[in-house]
């Protein structure tokens, strides 16, 4: 090794010289150079618009509902050949609600946009989307009455309208036939009988359990803040409590009628073991196995069940609590974004592409979610499009989420709730640990002037 | 990538203490700003420019989507961000993260320069073996250890099992997701540290080998009293450039992880952007950049002010030995 050490450097070593770092260097800048020739691009350093009679759609949707979404969107593209659409898709949650918000106040929105309902209303507060009038959407044929009544007037700001609901996805329940017929819990249709009360719900995870011989129910806990805080919401507003008021600078927790959903919920994981701490997709795996006759879920994992060519059914989550029926639920939207210089024919092209979406309402139905619109959400079609259609009376009891600038789907107020309600589920901490956490964490976003 | 040429053109002189240069004549001046122009109007239109007005904006309720800088503050926003757990919490992630990836990314580089130096054939392919990870995106890198990683399927998961013990859930359990991660980055990022340390090994005088060899010194002795003291400069380089690295960590964390699980993978850059670019909280979030630009500050002065002492002592050491 030794003898090694002296005679390297004099003869092959390649040195790395000044002219070989500058050739490296230009090579570096000739393929960012390539890289920016692709048109979006091309069109954002030399600051212009893409194409006007391009409709440049965002959307947030992948899995099942990502497929579906094509399909739509080409079917747009039949039937409209001489529209350019542009279609991007980009991750769920935070990171596309960042990117929509950043690319509008860069003055370089999309010309349509998919929006959750409750993440809408933050976007209107800090004028990023535009309002529509009645009488362009009444152009296009889209009128109030043609709309689910509930996802229509849940999604005014003031009475205005910003956007154009799609659907109601809400919290459902999943069952196993098979399994919930061995335990004696169907009725002569095959369907599942409706169970009402704690006592009920608790018996029926119970018997469900003696049939699989592992656990009643599954839902997705570890990990899973959003279904902790639909299935609580769910349980919590058949209480009919409430969580923020005041757009979010109110905190009106009912510490009571908390404590008994969560105590009711800790009864089900830990005391008595009818659904396992898993995560989201144990949850489903663990379903799709037989080894839970029941699972919680929203409605769009039924792409993944049919699937797994399990036989199942669907139905309303049950009313466990017996006030009045309600379930935790969103609507996806489909807005347009403040365009700078929009003439009235990207207006048009624009709400053309969301007509176009309303009208292909079998299609995304089919993926799982109630239909907004009503002329095909009351058809015969979609009456007879089963297990989808068993659930549709959810979107009438829908319980959106509270508004406030930090509230809304897969926002931080979901991850505080949830990471609560799921530390209480896996038994890490006690109810009234819960809730006083979500009180000191709440109290600290209620107290900061809204960005908005 | 910047700091590559600038830690490239910084390590040259480095290793070689020689006598202090002459002054230079003044009309070099001239065209040293000449030349200099380029980068400097840059570098205060997008660094020093924007780091002002975030200074400022740290003063007040600067919203993103509201135009202006709104409502001023006072120290509002230092006061809440030192109030609260989140931040401190993501600071100290952000710290675990330097700890955990700063020693390896060190110790293996060297060793491996070292190793690499010594093999008498197919030298450039190990060079192209260790330096190839970090020319990878991040987006790549993520994927490709996502991938690695994933439960009961992965490849980590299968090495681990077929030694006899369990597999952790590398990314869904709070106590190994960041060693997950910088297991990933070490992976990742050595290469850089491992050309720093050939060009060191380069710089270091053949005849002290020579010397040493004919004074009875193995292999091990001239690592230990020759190369690892000559290429103090060079390491003294290679931490604080690695420090500051690992105090930037983002891409991973939230690519990888999103900050989870339960947020015990958020590092401050991304509580930052967290709350500047979701919630929309400009004036908070610059508050919170202008403290954790201090804390950067802090530790690259104590490590700079530490090592330019033992440095030069470790040269006059060599140097009397030599």
């Amino acid at each position: 090794m030794t003898a090694h050490g002296p005679h390297r450097s004099t003869d092959s070593a390649p040195h790395l010289t000044r002219r070989g770092l500058l050739r490296a260097a230009f090579a570096g800048a000739g393929f960012a150079a390539l890289a920016g020739c692709s048109t979006p691009v091309g069109a954002g350093l030399a600051n212009t618009r893409l194409d006007p009679g391009t409709v440049d759609y965002w959307n947030l949707f992948g899995g099942g509902d990502g497929v579906r979404m094509q399909q739509m969107e080409d079917g747009y593209r039949k039937a409209h050949p001489d529209t350019k659409l542009q279609a991007v898709t980009l991750s769920w949650g935070d990171p596309y609600y960042t990117k929509l918000s950043l690319a509008t106040v860069g003055g370089k929105p999309p010309n349509v946009a998919v929006s959750h309902l409750t993440r809408m209303k933050t976007l209107v507060q800090a004028g990023l989307l535009q309002e529509l009038h009645p009488d362009d959407l009444a152009r296009h044929g889209m009128t109030p009455d043609k709309f689910n009544q509930r996802a229509w007037q849940a999604s005014l700001v003031d009475g205005k309208i910003y956007a154009i609901p799609i659907d109601t996805h809400p919290f459902v329940l999943f069952y196993n036939t098979d399994v919930c017929e061995k335990a004696g819990l169907l009725d002569s249709n095959g369907q599942l009988v409706p169970i009402v009360g704690e006592e009920a719900f608790a018996d029926a995870l119970t018997k469900v359990k003696q049939v699989t011989g592992a656990y009643g129910a599954t839902h997705g806990i570890n990990a899973d803040s959003a279904s902790c805080w639909r299935l609580f919401q769910t349980f919590y507003s058949q209480l009919e409590g409430e969580v923020l008021a005041e757009n979010g600078t109110e905190i009106v927790l009912d510490d009571a009628k908390a404590k008994r959903v969560l105590d009711y919920l800790r009864s089900l994981t830990v005391e008595k073991g009818l659904i396992p701490v898993s995560d989201y997709q144990g949850a489903i795996a663990l379903f799709a196995d037989g080894k839970a006759g029941f699972h919680l879920n929203g409605e769009w994992e039924i792409t993944t069940f049919q699937t797994a060519k399990m036989p199942f059914s669907m139905t309303l989550v049950p009313n466990v609590f017996g006030g009045p029926h309600a379930v935790q639920a969103d609507s996806h939207t489909l807005v347009l974004p403040v365009l700078p210089g929009q003439d009235r024919a990207q207006l048009d092209l624009s709400l053309g592409f969301v007509k176009s979406m309303l009208d292909q309402s079998d299609v995304w139905a089919a993926g799982g979610h109630v239909p907004a619109w009503q002329p095909y959400a009351s058809s015969d079609a979609y009456r007879q499009l089963n297990p989808q259609h068993s659930y549709a009376a959810a979107a009438d009891t829908a319980v959106y989420d509270p508004p406030g600038w930090y509230s809304g789907s897969g926002s931080v107020f979901e991850t505080i709730m949830g990471s609560a309600v799921g530390g209480v589920e896996s038994g890490q901490f006690s109810p009234d640990v819960a809730i006083a956490q979500i009180r000191s964490k709440l109290s600290v976003l209620a107290k900061t002037a809204p960005p908005v | 990538m910047a700091s590559t040429t600038e830690a490239v053109d910084r390590i040259r002189p480095a290793p070689v203490p020689g006598p202090a240069r002459p002054g230079r004549p003044e009309s070099h001046g001239r065209s040293a700003a000449l030349f200099l122009a380029p980068f400097v109007v840059l570098y205060v239109l997008f660094i020093i420019g924007p780091a002002l007005y975030g200074l400022v904006m740290s003063f007040f309720d600067t919203s993103m989507v509201k135009p202006g800088l709104r409502s001023f503050a006072g120290f509002d926003n230092y006061a809440e961000a030192l109030g609260s757990s989140d931040f401190w919490h993501s600071l100290w992630h952000t710290i675990w993260f330097t700890i955990l990836t700063t020693p390896p990314l060190v110790v293996l580089a060297l060793v491996f320069a070292i190793l690499a130096e010594r093999v008498p054939r197919g030298r450039w392919f190990f060079r192209l073996a260790f330096f190839l990870p970090y020319v990878l995106p991040s987006a790549v890198v993520a994927l490709i250890w996502l991938f690695l990683y994933t439960p009961a399927l992965g490849l980590a998961g299968k090495i681990v099992t077929s030694v006899g013990l369990t597999e952790p859930n590398w990314l869904g359990d709070q106590n190994w997701a960041m060693v997950s991660l910088a297991i990933t980055t070490v992976w990742w990022t050595l290469g850089f540290n491992f050309v720093l340390y050939l060009a060191g090994l380069q710089e270091i005088p053949r005849e002290l080998y020579e010397a040493s060899a004919i004074d009875g010194a193995g292999p091990w002795q001239q690592i230990r009293r020759v190369t690892i003291p000559l290429l103090g400069r060079t390491t003294a380089l290679v931490v604080v450039l690695q420090i500051i690295a690992s105090l930037k960590v983002f891409d991973q964390m939230y690519i990888m992880t999103d900050g989870g699980p339960n947020f015990s993978t958020r590092s401050v850059l991304q509580y930052i952007y967290d709350v500047g670019f979701t919630s929309y909280r400009t004036g908070y979030a610059a508050a919170a950049s202008t403290l954790f630009f201090l804390v950067v500050l802090a530790i690259s002065a104590v490590w700079l002010m530490l090592t330019r002492r033992q440095s030069l002592g470790w040269a006059a050491k060599a140097g009397g030995e030599g």
